[in-house]
């Protein structure tokens, strides 16, 4: 028998609220070009990107550390298919322990040649040394920065 | 907890594919429930409770589909359940389903689900939705290049290469050719892996699960309900769920507590069960394993945290083929993840296969002997796990 289908979109549009801490530490990288954390009293971890409370000590974090811009590589991956919704391929991006800090904050990876994968991931690997990089023109979102190799 | 066991009685899976285009999705749903009813040999009347298995609703395109389930599960006027911890979904529903009968609310509980997968065109823009949209949705995370990192970070620790997770393809390949109700099922040789095309390094096209389209379901019920009604059963002799924190950067810098390479949680969920489970000594007394590995990498260090061996020993042990049918502790006989994701229900049918096995009814893919299993699901951003331990 013929069997039929349909075809359907979901389009929602959402307006979300940052809160106190995600609109200082964006409000700081748009106006200063600069990276702040978190600070937890009880263990002296500073967390990256920061948060209101420490998920170890379960307690309010207490003081704005600034971090970076140095920092080295903790995790990347090189992107080289194509997915609805995402940048063109390819790219690269992953994790960066940023000086200062104690957990590591998302970011792409660029000015890395990454037309041999497993040479750009020499390039990339864990524990090179990095340096943040920020936009002339500054929104206070997380593309506003971006690691190239120091 | 009452203290006496409880027990699978039935199993229903589908034929997984890609797309299931003569079913809608309750149809699915109903077949996987219709399969677990006649091998359990018993009527919907005396099914009490029913634990339904729905991931993100993303992925099937139907906001609350557990309501369009209702139905198919016969939930009309009974307890009725949903749960959803990501891809260890199936996993947590057989738990959730275990504890109803162990409260002893219940005597006998089903659960079951489905996904059409294959009907969603763009499975990772919902898994990159599981991202918060304050500080990390806008980068393009999704399930494969989490674990790609997750890879990246397993070879610095312990020597994993391309090749070594190109043997976990090749393997579980060969396992599913011999599950007809696997999705891949075509055996493929190193070189097919290695040349299929990269899709975030170091993860190849063959290196990932599929997406399916299928359903599964299980009937759970009390020792004394069994042995009552002089029913069939494996037993649910371990079960444990652990969590980790939500953000990936702090499974990495300074001395994180849960290491990215490694799965922390799951480790600790498997030491919680053996513990139930009465097992001391998991590389002696555990015959067989199913574990979720959606990407090859993964099944590195889910058996690791499986403690069927020290952390990284599984890279040379899959070298030598200690993991294979035939082999030492055979892992993921029936294929696994990496050959059938349907997602809402892959944890579960990682719980079913390992009960197959200890059942002896595994068919072509069983394992000599089997007794003793485990089984594993991973949900969210390698976040959520859930374990058991099956015994004849």
């Amino acid at each position: 028998m013929e069997l039929l289908g349909r075809q359907e979109v979901w389009n929602i549009t959402y307006d979300h609220a940052l809160g106190e801490t995600a609109s200082y530490f964006f409000t700081q990288i748009r106006d200063n070009a600069k990276i702040f954390g978190r600070r937890s009293a009880k263990n002296g971890h500073v967390l990256v990107p920061p948060r209101a409370f420490s998920d170890e000590t379960l307690l309010p974090t207490t003081e704005w550390v600034e971090v970076g811009p140095g920092g080295r590589i903790e995790a990347f991956t090189m992107v080289y298919e194509r997915f609805n919704n995402l940048p063109d391929p390819p790219y690269a991006f992953g994790y960066v322990l940023l000086d200062g800090a104690d957990t590591a904050l998302g970011g792409y990876f660029k000015g890395v040649d990454l037309k041999d994968p497993d040479a750009a991931a020499r390039q990339l690997a864990i524990g090179t040394r990095v340096i943040t990089k920020f936009a002339a023109e500054r929104k206070g979102d997380p593309l506003d920065f971006w690691y190239e190799l120091a | 907890m009452s203290g006496d066991r409880v027990g699978i009685i039935g199993i229903g899976q589908s034929a997984f594919r890609s797309r299931r285009d003569d079913a809608s999705y309750p149809d699915l749903v109903r077949e996987a429930v219709v399969l677990a009813m006649a091998d359990a040999k018993l009527d919907f009347d005396a099914i009490e409770a029913i634990v339904y298995s729905l991931s993100p609703d993303a992925m099937v395109g139907i906001g609350n589909a557990e309501r369009l389930g209702v139905d198919a599960v016969g939930g009309r006027n009974k307890r009725f359940l949903r749960i959803n911890t990501g891809g260890s979904t199936g996993i947590s529903s057989v738990a959730a389903a275990y504890y109803h009968v162990a409260s002893g609310a219940c005597d006998v509980v089903l659960t079951a689900g489905a996904d059409k997968v294959g009907e969603c065109g763009d499975s990772q823009t919902v898994l990159n939705k599981i991202w918060d949209p304050t500080y990390e949705r806008a980068l393009p995370l999704g399930t494969i290049n989490m674990l790609a990192m997750s890879a990246v970070r397993y070879m610095r620790n312990y020597g994993m290469t391309q090749e070594d997770m190109a043997r976990v393809v090749v393997k579980n390949r060969r396992h599913a050719s011999l599950n007809p109700n696997a999705h891949l099922r075509k055996v493929v040789t190193l070189d097919d892996v290695m040349e299929s095309r990269l899709i975030s390094w170091p993860i190849k096209l063959m290196d990932c699960c599929p997406q399916s389209s299928g359903g599964a379901a299980m009937v759970l019920a009390s020792e004394q309900f069994i042995r009552d009604n002089h029913l069939d059963a494996v037993w649910i002799t371990g079960l444990a769920h652990r969590a980790e924190t939500y953000w990936m950067g702090d499974r990495m810098g300074n001395n994180p507590t849960a290491e990215h390479a490694d799965a922390y949680a799951l480790r600790r969920s498997f030491e919680k069960s053996y513990k139930m489970a009465g097992i001391t000594e998991p590389p002696k007394q555990v015959h067989v394993a199913e574990l979720y590995a959606p990407f090859s990498n993964t099944e590195f260090h889910a058996i690791d945290a499986a403690a069927l061996c020290p952390p990284g020993q599984s890279v040379p042990m899959m070298r030598d083929g200690m993991f294979e049918l035939g082999g030492w502790i055979p892992v993921n006989t029936s294929g696994g993840t990496l050959c059938t994701n349907a997602i809402a229900v892959t944890a579960m049918a990682r719980v079913a296969e390992t009960a197959l096995q200890v059942w002896g009814r595994a068919g072509a893919y069983q394992v000599e002997g089997a007794r003793v299993g485990i089984a594993s699901g991973n949900g969210g951003d390698h976040q959520i796990f859930g374990t058991m331990v099956i015994e004849a």
